[in-house]
């Protein structure tokens, strides 16, 4: 179950009041109706999941699954034909068409508020991290074919646009409106996920010391945060292609009094910058999705070089496709993939990662395999853990894969 | 000029071709119910952020709120205003309704190429 901002209160279920999200020094201000656009838009993502996919469901198993086999004389072979068949159902349609316009609303509501104080975020930024060292821009990097062919989940100018030299908009779009998508699953600081990690690699690596951590596809730092909170002996480096995040991240950590963190502008494929074996630990949280098959193999070729002997790699994402997944979950999970920008989300899904894993020089029986759900504050937030509500895609449960060398 | 930013670049497309699920019309009319949707709940939340303000400074109870009974002039300028608001919204079906008794309606179109022929 979920819980409400007082628990004493009536019995209730959804997203928490926007108002309990954690205000760093970086976080724009928000007026009482962006709050409560932000509101609206969580609630009508949990509406979504909750009362309408339910009914597509039925529509699946009552209508559309028997019609397409009365009409084939099998069932749905893969979820390809199972939501071609979809998109003809009128509710699998309707449904479709709100999910895509809460989440271009989201974006737009967002975008306003960082927008209209993007000056005044600049400079924030700017008074907090010029000068230091630990933000390494590189105004030459190419931006991937990957990122810049269709802006990632409708955000535009996804990571790296930026309207002027400065600029941290669309960080703070794309951190203070988290909220939004996840229905408030991620936690005060969008960070569940990181927290989640942390707790896993404590549980099951009890040993690990890490003197150098290394995030790739960290963006504004949710899930770097507390690896480098509960490191503090180690030094975290954060890579990202897009300066927006990397500014915004940067000033938000510190801020936050993080300071054993570094933030870098480079691309995961060529970390060249690094010698070998310079990392205890790699992490990608949520990442793999956003890339393309030939980026994936070389990023993650750079992360068996760039680990010491004994380091661990560790990749956080939902979980892949798999024969026993009913073909109803594999066409919602998809969704996002050609109805929400995230062009890799379904190839990705469904290769061999231990094979991948094993090309790229890691050895099959040091392979690590589990599972996470968000780590947050449960007297105010939702527990991903107990939430009986399925967002497919979005929910804050995801699989690990990674690697000890 | 923040705010002239805002309004040119916040509901920017994303990069991608945006897919339709329904009629391209419907779908339009429907993300513009959408926000207004959205716009009624955030102007919702104002009144009761109101109502719970002036509750706290004692200004008034919500039981007031809940309690009121307009008088009779009141009442009726209120139920006046409903009316007035439904036929506001609803105005595209008044419209509809009145061209299925209209008589020799002709399109402006026709008419202008009627009385802008050349003369005989």
């Amino acid at each position: 179950m979920t819980v409400s901002n007082h628990p004493e209160q009536q019995p209730y279920e959804g997203p928490p009041d926007y108002r309990v999200v954690g205000r760093h020094g970086m976080f724009p201000e928000t007026d009482h109706d962006e709050i409560e656009r932000v509101n609206f838009l969580a609630q009508m993502n949990r509406h979504l999941s909750a009362r309408v996919v339910p009914g597509v469901k039925a529509a699946y198993d009552n209508k559309v699954a028997p019609a397409f086999e009365k009409a084939n004389g099998r069932p749905p072979a893969d979820r390809h034909e199972a939501r071609r068949a979809l998109l003809e159902e009128p509710s699998f349609r309707l449904w479709s068409a709100l999910r895509r316009m809460t989440m271009e609303q989201r974006q737009q509501a967002g975008r306003w508020t960082a927008i209209r104080q993007r000056e005044a975020l600049a400079q924030k930024a700017a008074a907090l991290t010029e000068g230091d060292p630990r933000l390494q821009l590189d105004p030459a990097l190419p931006i991937p074919r990957y990122v810049s062919a269709v802006d990632h989940h409708c955000m535009p100018g996804s990571y790296h646009a930026e309207a002027f030299p400065g600029d941290v908009a669309n960080g703070a779009n794309y951190d203070h409106g988290n909220f939004v998508t996840t229905a408030g699953l991620l936690g005060k600081y969008a960070d569940g996920g990181g927290h989640a990690v942390v707790q896993w690699v404590r549980r099951h690596y009890p040993d690990l010391a890490p003197r150098r951590i290394l995030e790739i596809g960290g963006t504004v730092g949710h899930s770097s945060l507390p690896i480098a909170l509960a490191y503090p002996d180690a030094e975290m480096t954060i890579v990202d292609l897009g300066a927006p995040v990397l500014r915004y991240g940067l000033a938000r950590a510190k801020s936050l009094g993080v300071d054993n963190v570094r933030f870098v502008q480079a691309s995961g494929e060529d970390l060249s910058m690094f010698a070998d074996e310079s990392f205890d630990w790699i992490q990608t949280t949520m990442f793999l999705h956003e890339l393309s098959n030939a980026a994936l193999d070389n990023i993650l070729r750079e992360t068996r070089r760039l680990l010491k002997p004994g380091g661990i790699v560790l990749h956080v994402e939902q979980p892949q496709y798999a024969p026993e997944m009913p073909l109803f979950e594999q066409v919602m999970r998809d969704w996002d993939a050609f109805y929400n920008n995230e062009p890799f989300w379904s190839r990705m899904h469904e290769l061999d990662l231990d094979q991948h894993m094993v090309d790229a020089g890691f050895a099959r029986e040091n392979l690590i395999h589990g599972g996470v759900t968000a780590v947050v504050d449960k007297d105010l937030f939702p527990d991903a853990a107990d939430d009986e509500t399925e967002d497919f895609g979005r929910k804050a449960a995801w699989h690990v894969i990674g690697a000890r060398v | 000029m923040s705010i002239a930013d805002a309004l040119a670049e916040a509901g920017a497309k994303a990069a991608g071709k945006r897919p339709y699920f329904l009629d391209e019309d419907v779908e339009t009319v429907l993300a513009i119910t959408m926000a207004a949707v959205q716009e009624l709940a955030v102007a919702r939340q104002r009144i009761d952020t109101l109502e719970r303000l002036l509750e706290g400074k004692g200004v008034l109870s919500k039981a007031e709120i809940n309690g009121y009974a307009p008088d009779p002039c009141a009442a009726i300028e209120r139920a006046l205003s409903n009316q007035e608001y439904i036929a506001r919204v609803l105005r595209i079906v008044q419209q509809r309704n009145e061209a299925h008794v209209a008589q020799d309606d002709i399109a402006s179109e026709a008419v202008g190429n009627e009385i802008g022929a050349p003369a005989a």
